[in-house]
């Protein structure tokens, strides 16, 4: 940590709880650094000349003399070019063994962006998995989670579809992951060859939770780097969101705030949205994706976390194990990209929507049919094969090993209609069916 | 205005954008100071005072604020700018405006003009010399984008006053003297085209606010055909989500019939706004003949905006709305969401350590919130002019679970409810509004029923009445069959069921994304609202449950070519055709 020359020194602290210490000092501004025997910490309340601030590594062994010294400033990071390829802590400094990097010094955290200077996004991410592109079609500047039980594979598919998203970076912000997911990530960039398109933000478990709350704004402050003054288009993994969500209800616990639904602090969507928003798509062609994960407990999105999460974002991706075909599914009911309008049928074949509606319907109409099955009665004609599309549409479609473009997918998907259906079954405008419909040989 | 001796303050205590000052002078509830910090002034709003202290909410980020940094009073409410100009803009939850400011972020203490104040506007009289006026009364007419925008007697005028003189007709900017008026002392005062009003409290210059009677066409079906709004009316669309709520307001917005709209984006999605600015300007407004944006203004208080703000952007909203309804006009006010505008007041109640109500919401937000909907309505005013502002608000329910606080407390004061289902929008029947758990209390009233029968069909109601009835009916039978089985229910099961299906997809699926079908104007509503009941009174024979299914499906895709065709188009004609064939087909004599 810097220091100044001639800095005031204060070594009466008042107060300590689990994650913050209070302590008279004067002139000092809101959300300024401080250090607190060393320890990074910053202002969260300001009464009269009585302080109080948030130590990011926790309390512990904090006597009640240690020596408190303000930054004048709030947290930093420095950026340039060279933050490409290196992995970070939460306070923004090298954990690769590399030198720090020099750059200009940028406040996280910084303003939002006028929503009148932000342009519609519409360029489409593809991704070659068709639960993502032909059902939830991702746009550069959106925002979207996967919702997924812990046991699932999400910071795997969340790897597989940054490297095939074509960004020009991808800035990797990992709260609570395991030291495991952290080499695994690590790994798989390196393998593909684009460590030098990277930059990585990383609390692993091993350190302490409150120091996470500033992985986002970290992660974030270096995307708009590059993507307003490089104009590049850059991708934002934030995983596991829950985790930050936990750590933002421990300080508010502390500071004394009557908490709201789920033990969580009343400002947990402002806080969540100040996050989320930093997504955008820049006229000048830049632009911010964010893919972050959510985990839930027990599936259960009612929670406050995935609740507010779920208002925010725009859309969210569902995984699933599908047992009769044996393979982890992007879920096509629960499972939602809110942008795809701005690109289907308009960026890809006119029709997309309705090939898209359609697959998931006849899917819907298979899911009661399991049902009528389940509960003992005999099933028509037309559910058996709701039952075989199904099956198929989830093996050659839905499954995250999938990886063919967009146009296959819509052809594999009139395959399917005309394997199993007759054109007045599938409710499609008839100039579509008329253009598209497979001719039967 | 005589010289005030106006409270200043210092700094005394910061958490969050609660600030705590200390201060000189009388402060009042409401009041806005500024905050002086460094080289920007940060606006700020009492919301309590305790003995010298004042608790400020401050409408911007608080970063680097210190203790004993001066602050001024200005003893004024927040309040908006009223004047020719306000169509078309996009405005921040403050009326600043988005446009004027610089840069791709948001600085704080950027407060850019509501108004332009070098245009010229052509300027017509309406009042003349000799006229006894008072406030809200018009005075003089311009044309803002092909409304009548009409420059009024300043709402804040007290009392009688005789007219001295108004400007004759020519280009005069904003800011300059329109008329002069003389007050009961003989004082005279200038009036200019610009006004200020405060948001929180409502303009009230109108003779009486009747119950509202006449349909406000939206050319959604299931809205106008099963539960209609009315000109005046209020409704609210609560929904977990992913339902469609904003797809549906958008809907709304752009197709209703009303000459203004005004749309709160309140606590939203920013990419959300950024669709209204790039779509509005594209859309032709049929019954101007100009586009859609030009008689469209937004607030726009995004998510990632400071919360404070979030709270006055729907009174911001709301007040542009009762200044427009005072010229003679129809607004349509939409608020998306009313929930993050609640959740801003919890944020705020939480800071002041306030003891919080059901789920740490304040004690006040029922009132609050019905304070809020009952500004809206139908009026007529002093002069028997009438106007409406017509307001529908979107509920983001935590958890999807309309038992939650903000929904109870709307309840009570709207008076049309649109229950998004998630079942219907798993199984992507969109717009999901929830047939039977959504009502309009608007529709059980005489004046409406009249309007009705007048104005559609003289059968309107009951058939409305009885398709309600029919889908109730279907999803009984639809029950039945899931626990009795296919075959173990009469074959009338399966055509009672398949009868509410062909409702559902015809008249309450709606494909908001197709060029046709997204707008249904009511005439076409009534007339395949009388087609769906030529298939339910026809008598069907099947010989098995088996065969229903497929031919309902038929009857369905023949129906749904037909919602996809322009009105009375040779296409339309023929898949009427071919549907009145398959009818035929299992005609029982």
């Amino acid at each position: 940590m810097e220091t100044k020359a001639f800095q005031k020194i204060y070594t009466k602290i008042t107060q300590i709880t689990k994650a913050t210490c209070s302590l008279n000092a004067e002139g000092v501004g809101y959300e300024e650094l401080a250090s607190v025997n060393g320890r990074l910490a910053q202002v969260v309340k300001i009464q009269g000349d009585n302080v109080t601030l948030q130590i990011f590594g926790g309390t512990e062994g904090v006597p009640s003399n240690a020596e408190v010294t303000f930054f004048g400033r709030p947290p930093v990071l420095k950026v340039s070019e060279d933050l490409a390829g290196r992995f970070f802590n939460s306070f923004g400094l090298p954990i690769d063994g590399g030198p720090e990097v020099e750059g200009e010094e940028r406040e996280i955290g910084g303003p939002s962006v006028n929503p009148v200077r932000r342009d519609q996004p519409s360029e489409l991410i593809a991704t070659g998995i068709a639960g993502i592109d032909l059902n939830n079609t991702l746009v550069t500047g959106q925002k979207i989670p996967f919702f997924a039980d812990p046991d699932q594979p999400f910071n795997q598919v969340m790897a597989m579809v940054a490297l095939r998203a074509k960004a020009d970076k991808i800035i990797l912000g990992g709260m609570g992951l395991t030291n495991d997911d952290y080499l695994y990530f690590k790994n798989v960039f390196d393998n593909a060859g684009a460590l030098d398109r990277i930059v990585s933000f990383v609390n692993t478990t091993e350190d302490p939770p409150v120091e996470r709350l500033l992985v986002p704004d970290m992660a974030l402050t270096a995307a708009e780097y590059f993507a307003v003054d490089k104009n590049e288009n850059v991708l934002v993994l934030l995983t596991d969101m829950t985790l930050y969500a936990d750590a933002l209800s421990i300080v508010s616990n502390r500071m004394d705030q009557i908490p709201s639904k789920d033990s969580m602090p009343g400002s947990l969507y402002s806080d969540l949205a100040k996050i989320y928003e930093k997504a955008v798509q820049f006229p000048a062609g830049g632009s911010i994706t964010i893919i972050a994960v959510t985990t839930l407990s027990g599936g259960d999105i009612t929670h406050a976390i995935p609740d507010n999460t779920g208002y925010i974002t725009e859309g969210q991706l569902f995984l699933r194990r599908d047992t009769d075909i044996g393979k982890v599914i992007v879920d096509p009911f629960r499972s939602l990209s809110r942008l795809k309008q701005l690109v289907i049928g308009k960026k890809t074949r006119e029709d997309h929507p309705q090939v898209m509606n359609t697959a998931v319907r006849l899917y819907a109409d298979a899911a009661n049919a399991r049902t009528k099955l389940e509960n003992g009665f005999d099933l028509t004609d037309y559910d058996e094969r709701t039952l075989k599309f199904a099956r198929e549409y989830s093996e050659k479609l839905l499954a995250i090993d999938v990886n063919i473009d967009t146009e296959t997918m819509i052809k594999t998907g009139w395959d399917l209609f005309a394997a199993y259906f007759r054109p007045e079954e599938v409710g499609i405008r008839e100039e579509y069916v008329e253009k598209y419909w497979p001719n039967n040989e | 205005m005589k010289e005030k001796n106006l409270t200043k303050g210092k700094v005394a205590g910061v958490i969050a954008n609660l600030v705590i000052v200390n201060v000189d002078g009388p402060v009042s509830q409401n009041e806005i100071c500024y905050i002086l910090l460094e080289k920007v002034k940060l606006m700020a709003e009492v919301i309590k005072v305790f003995e010298k202290k004042a608790f400020i909410q401050v409408f911007e980020s608080t970063r680097g604020l210190r203790v004993g940094t001066d602050v001024e009073f200005t003893q004024g409410m927040l309040e908006v700018t009223l004047g020719p100009g306000i169509l078309s803009r996009n405005y921040d939850g403050l009326q600043h405006d988005l446009n004027k400011m610089e840069g791709v972020f948001l600085q704080r203490g950027d407060y850019t003009s509501a108004l332009d104040h070098e245009k010229k506007w052509g300027f017509k009289p309406l009042a003349k010399a000799g006229d006894v006026v008072a406030a809200g009364d018009w005075l003089g007419e311009v044309d803002e984008n092909g409304q009548p925008h009409k420059i009024m007697v300043p709402f804040k005028f007290l009392g009688k006053y005789k007219v001295k003189s108004v400007i004759g007709d020519g280009d005069y900017t904003v800011d300059e003297t329109v008329a002069v008026l003389t007050d009961g002392r003989g004082q005279e005062v200038a009036v200019t085209m610009v006004q200020k009003w405060p948001v929180k409290v409502p303009i009230k210059n109108y003779r009486n606010k009747p119950r509202p009677f006449k349909l406000l066409e939206t050319g959604v079906r299931t809205m106008d055909t099963l539960n209609p709004i009315v000109e005046g009316g209020t409704g609210f669309i609560p929904g977990p989500f992913g339902s469609g709520k904003t797809v549906l307001q958008h809907a709304i917005s752009k197709q209703a019939e009303a000459d203004i709209v005004v749309v709160a984006a309140c606590g939203e999605r920013a990419n959300e706004v950024v669709e209204i600015f790039a779509e509005f300007p594209e859309i032709d407004d049929p019954r101007t003949g100009r586009k859609l944006m030009e008689r469209t203004t937004i607030i726009a208080n995004t998510s990632n905006m400071p919360v404070a703000a979030r709270e006055a952007s729907v009174y911001t909203a709301m007040t542009l709305a009762e200044y427009y309804r005072a010229m003679g006009l129809r607004i349509l006010l939409l608020a998306d969401s009313t929930s993050r505008w609640a959740q801003a007041l919890r944020e705020m109640s939480n800071r002041m350590e306030e003891l919080p109500g059901p789920d740490a919401f304040p004690m006040d937000l029922p009132a609050i919130i019905s304070n809020f909907y009952s500004r809206a309505g139908f009026v007529y005013l002093n002069n028997g002019h009438s106007g409406s502002i017509t307001f529908i608000g979107t509920v983001s329910p935590a958890g999807g679970n309309l038992k939650e606080p903000v929904t109870e407390s709307t309840k009570k004061a709207a008076r049309c409810f649109y229950a998004l289902s998630q079942q219907r929008a798993d199984s992507k029947r969109y717009p999901a509004i929830d047939p039977i758990d959504s009502y309009s209390k608007y529709i059980e009233y005489p004046e409406l029923q009249d309007y009705l029968r007048d104005n559609v069909d003289v059968k309107w109601v009951d058939n409305v009445n009885l398709i309600k009835n029919i889908l109730i009916r279907g999803k009984e039978a639809s029950e039945q069959i899931n626990i009795l089985g296919d075959d173990g229910v009469p074959v009338d099961y399966h055509v009672d069921f398949w009868k509410s299906e062909v409702i559902d997809f015809v008249i309450l699926q709606q494909d908001a994304f197709d060029p046709i079908d997204r707008a249904s104007p009511i005439h076409r509503q009534k007339y395949m609202l009388d087609k769906v009941l030529e298939v339910y009174n026809t008598p069907f024979s099947f010989n098995s449950f088996e065969e229903v299914n497929p031919y309902f499906k038929r009857v369905i895709n023949e129906f749904k070519q037909m919602n996809y065709s322009e009105y009375e188009s040779d296409g339309f004609k023929k898949h009427e055709k071919e549907l009145n064939n398959i009818i035929d087909e299992r005609k029982t004599a």
